[in-house]
Parts: C-alpha cells; structure tokens; sequence
C-alpha cells in the first residue's frame, strides 16, 4: 500500500478549514499535542501539521489566484527518515507512512533540514519533532464507521478538494484523480518522490478584452442606450 | 539557516581539535618535521582533546531534547550525523591511550604500538572531521552545503587552525621552518578552496519558486503567507541578511583566517608572539567563516515563503 493525500488546487478555496481540524485531531493524538506558544499574547505561535499558502500565478488579467495546503507527502525516498540520527523518523514498511516515534527524538532538527517541503516542525515544549501521521490514528481505528476512517483534513474540507487513498490501487479514488487530471508532484527535482499529488488548477478561457475594449470605445450616449436595453431584456 | 552559537562553536573548536591531533599523530607515527619533543608534544594533545570534547559539548546544546541523545549511535548505515558521533566516541580510548604511550614514553623514539595507535587516532579523526562536513553536504536541500566543497572546507579549516596552534606550541624563536611552512601551506590551500567556494555557491541553481509549486509557465508570487507571526520554519530557515553585509563579511572573513596569519608569518621574524596574534586572527576568521556558513545558506522551503529562488 501507498497511502497519502490528493490535493486539488483548482477548488480549494484556501479557507484553512483542513489545517484546523489537523490540529484538532491530532492535539490528543499519536504526536499530540501540538503545542501552541502565547496562544493568547500578541504574537501567537505554534506547531501545525498542515499549513495553507496563497500565491498568485501569472499576472493580470490572466493571473490567479493558487491556494496550496502542503503537509508532509510521505516520500517515497525521504531522506528526513535517512538523516535521522536516532532511528525516531521511520517509514512504515506496510503502507509507506513516514512517522516519529516522540519516545526516541531527541530533537536535533535534522531532519527538518532534510525535508524539502517545511512538512517537519519542532515542538519546543517536549523538545521533539512533530509532523503530519497521515491521521494513522483514525484511519485504522475500527471503532469509527468506515466512511470516517479517512484523514480529518480530508473529511473537513469543505470544497472536497482533500482526497485519501491508496495509490498502488488503480482504482482508488486518489489513483484515478491522479490519471484524469494530470496530479503532479511538488518540487519533483528534490528527488523525494512525494507519495501526495497536487491537480493543477483547471484551464479557463483566457478573459475576453475585445468586448470591453469596444465598449470603452463606444459613445457615451449609446452607452446609456445599450445599457436601458440590458435592463429591458433582463425585466422581460 | 539560523546560525545557531552551538553548532558553529562546535564545528569551530572541534574542527581544530581534530586538526591538531591529525598533525601530531602524523607527526609522530611517520615525523612530518614538526620538532615536537616530549612535554609539549603531550600538552599539545591534550589541548587537542580539550577543544573536541568541549565542541562535542557545545554540540549537545543544540539538541532540544537531549536525554535521548545516546540513541544517535544507532543509525550508522544510513545518518552522517550518527556516523560522526560514532567515530568522535570511538576516537576517544584509542586517543587517549595513544596519549599515555606518548607520555610513558618520554622522549624516546616512537614505539611500534604508539605508531599504530597514532594512525589509528589519525584515520578516526579524518573520519570525524569529514562526518561533519558530510553531514551538511549530504543535504539536497540546500545547495549551498550539498557540494563536495562543504567537507573539503571543514577538513581543511580544521587542519588549518591545528597548526597554528602547533605553531604556538612550539617555542617561537627555536620551533623549526617546518611547522610555519605548515601553517603558510594549509592556510594557502584553505584560502583558495574557500574563496571557490564564495564563487560556486554564486552560481545561481537549484529549484525555484515556479518548480517548487509547479507552475514552470507563468509567474508566481506570493499573495500570503498563511501564518500570522513566525513558526519554526521561519526562525530555523528564514535567516536572511543584507547582501552588502555578507560581502563585507566575507571579507572580514578572508582578511583574518587566511591574508593577515600569512602576512604576519611571512613579513616578521619568528616569535611566540607573532604566532599567538597569527592564530587569534586565524580562529576568529573562521567563526566569521562557520557563520557564513549558515547564514548563507537558503533552504529550499524558503521559496513556499515566497522567495524566487535560493
Ligand atoms: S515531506 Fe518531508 S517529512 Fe514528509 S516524508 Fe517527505 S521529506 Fe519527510
Ligand atoms: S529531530 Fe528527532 S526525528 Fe528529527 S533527525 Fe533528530 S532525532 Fe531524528
Ligand atoms: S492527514 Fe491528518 S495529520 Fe496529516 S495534514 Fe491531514 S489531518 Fe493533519
């Protein structure tokens, strides 16, 4: 198995929706908590698993506007697991999840150099290293109804623009995701071979200047004109 | 990357720990012509085996949880930071039974065991002292330190500041050409890799904005950061400074660990204090230098932060 995340960045609309519920799930879970510093000073601080950027591709009038949720991909080459000097950053064998095991970090940040993506972040309060479980504590848990046993990011997201799944499987909903809509890999010159798959925005038709040029152009009076007659039709 | 006072102090005085005892164990298992007698040669090992353990006590500060710090010896295959804990441990009974034999020894010629131990000690300082540098340059992640330079500067720095305090060690007027030619050599050869390695790292390369998100065709810039005040990632990898100010500090860099020590060697005649001030300017141009270091070096997530390239 190769599980990890799809992301879809023609529809997340960058609401933070899937950072907060990380952080709620996972504050009392494997890696828990996820402590905040001055939560309530001027300058709170803390440690998340998932974090949104916004970005602007391309410039005006073509231009749009990119959110990008990134937390950790699950590499399939993860040298943050290689570096690790303590044997705290593992890979699972089984299903490819990349996990730190709290008991044996001792909290060097290695492995945050090592990793590309910003996915790793230190706790300064138990002084070790947290990142993104792929909720391995929910998706496993048979106490929750199947349909529950995905990511809380993914069953968070409110424009459904989060998918779970197993990528060996051709048929899973990531795999197919990844075949229909051209998913590519962050960064993919790192060398990390990302598990986690990000769909391009989709294209849309470049806006039309030539109709408003025209209008500009027009004279003010059949301006006014054109525009009681929009009104009309619109009445009617 | 932050410059963090713990690991540059390490890489610092370690660095020359391992540089001092590589040339005293070369020195006394094949006599590369240091003069080095009896008691000063032994004083001389034991200051080299005062500045590692200090630098590998420095090195611990830097760890946020270090109760577990004695599982780092196991991820030999695969770590560089393990592997350098595990030779800088193992280094330590062969040094230090190397230093007994030495002493016991007294000014009698080198032993067969006391030779053997000395090139023991040697390799598992080389080994160390390229650990180090590897560990860095290991990283793919940041293109200034993922170079074959990165260990060529730690061994060499390191060996570098060896001898200058060899040459402190060795009584000024009497202490013989050898160990100055030394010193001038190791300091030219530091200078001119270090000075490639400004010129290398200018070379604009490695992932940029557009590939880190994937939108190689147009423009992208960042509308947001997403947090409201700095994290981890910002305090460990947003470290920037102006580019007028490293300039100026590359210089002060290159002036004191490699111009003035030649000059002052090479324009006075020989004394202790010539070479005392030669090894002061030397140590603080490569604090200067271990800062660069890391204060140059731009780790690629700093391009979700919104810089173009790194
Ligand atoms: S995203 Fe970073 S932390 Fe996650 S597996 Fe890849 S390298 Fe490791
Ligand atoms: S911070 Fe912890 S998990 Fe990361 S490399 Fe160091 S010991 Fe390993
Ligand atoms: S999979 Fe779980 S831990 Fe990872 S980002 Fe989503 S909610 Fe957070």
């Amino acid at each position: 198995m190769k599980l990890g995340l799809v992301i879809d960045l023609d529809t997340c609309v960058g609401c933070h929706a899937c950072a907060v519920a990380c952080k709620q799930w996972n504050s009392s879970g494997m890696s828990g908590p996820l402590t905040d510093y001055k939560p309530y000073g001027d300058e709170p601080a803390g440690v998340w698993f998932n974090r949104i950027r916004h970005y602007e591709v391309d410039e005006y009038p073509n231009s749009k506007t990119i959110n990008a949720p990134m937390s950790c991909m699950h590499c399939e080459d993860a040298a943050c697991v290689t570096v690790c000097p303590t044997g705290a950053s593992y890979k699972r064998e089984e299903d490819g999840i990349v996990l730190i095991d709290q008991d044996k970090c001792m909290g060097c940040n290695y492995c945050a150099w090592a990793c590309p993506y910003g996915a790793r972040e230190l706790d300064r309060e138990s002084g070790t290293m947290k990142k993104c479980t792929l909720c391995v504590d929910r998706i496993y848990d048979d106490n929750l109804p199947e349909s529950e046993r995905q990511p809380a990011c993914v069953l968070t997201c409110p424009s459904n623009a989060r998918f779970y799944g197993d990528f060996d499987d051709p048929d899973s909903v990531v795999s197919q995701k990844v075949r229909e809509r051209g998913g590519y890999s962050m960064m993919p010159e790192a060398g990390y071979q990302p598990t986690n798959k990000y769909l391009p925005p989709r294209q849309k038709p470049l806006v039309e200047q030539h109709a408003e040029k025209a209008a500009s152009t027009e004279k003010p009076l059949s301006q006014i004109q054109r525009w009681i007659a929009q009104q009309l039709t619109r009445q009617a | 990357m932050f410059p963090a006072l713990s690991v540059i102090c390490f890489t610092l005085l370690s660095g020359a720990g391992y540089g001092l005892l590589i040339l005293l164990c070369l020195d006394n298992a094949f006599d590369i012509g240091l003069a080095l007698e009896g008691m000063r040669r032994n004083i001389l090992a034991i200051v080299s085996l005062l500045l590692i353990t200090i630098g590998l006590l420095c090195s611990t500060l830097h760890l946020a949880n270090p109760k577990n710090a004695w599982r780092a010896f196991f991820r030999f295959r695969t770590s560089w930071l393990s592997r350098e804990g595990v030779f800088a441990v193992l280094l330590y009974p062969f040094a230090l039974f190397w230093l007994f034999m030495v002493w016991s020894n007294g000014v009698m010629p080198a032993s067969g065991v006391e030779k053997l131990l000395a090139v023991v000690t040697f390799f598992l300082a080389v080994a160390t002292l390229f650990s180090t540098g590897m560990i860095y340059a290991c990283l793919k992640t940041i293109r200034q330190w993922n170079n074959a330079l990165t260990p060529a500067n730690y061994l060499l720095l390191g060996l570098m500041l060896g001898a200058s305090i060899v040459l402190v060690g060795i009584d000024g007027g009497q202490g013989s050409t050898s160990a100055e030619k030394l010193v001038l050599g190791l300091t030219a050869i530091a200078a001119l890799t270090k000075i490639t390695y400004f010129y290398w790292i200018g070379k604009p390369a490695g992932p940029t904005i557009n590939s880190a998100l994937g939108f190689t065709r147009a423009t992208v810039r960042l509308l947001d950061v997403g947090h409201g005040s700095g994290n981890f990632l910002t305090d460990e990898f947003g470290f920037e400074l102006a580019r007028t100010r490293l300039l100026w500090l590359r210089l002060v860099c290159i002036v004191c660990a490699f111009l003035l020590p030649i000059l002052l060697l090479v324009s006075f005649d020989r004394s202790i204090f010539v070479n005392i001030a030669a090894m002061i300017f030397a140590f603080f141009g490569v604090f200067v230098e271990r800062w660069l270091f890391f204060a140059e070096a731009r780790h690629v997530v700093n391009l979700y932060h919104g810089a173009q390239r790194t």
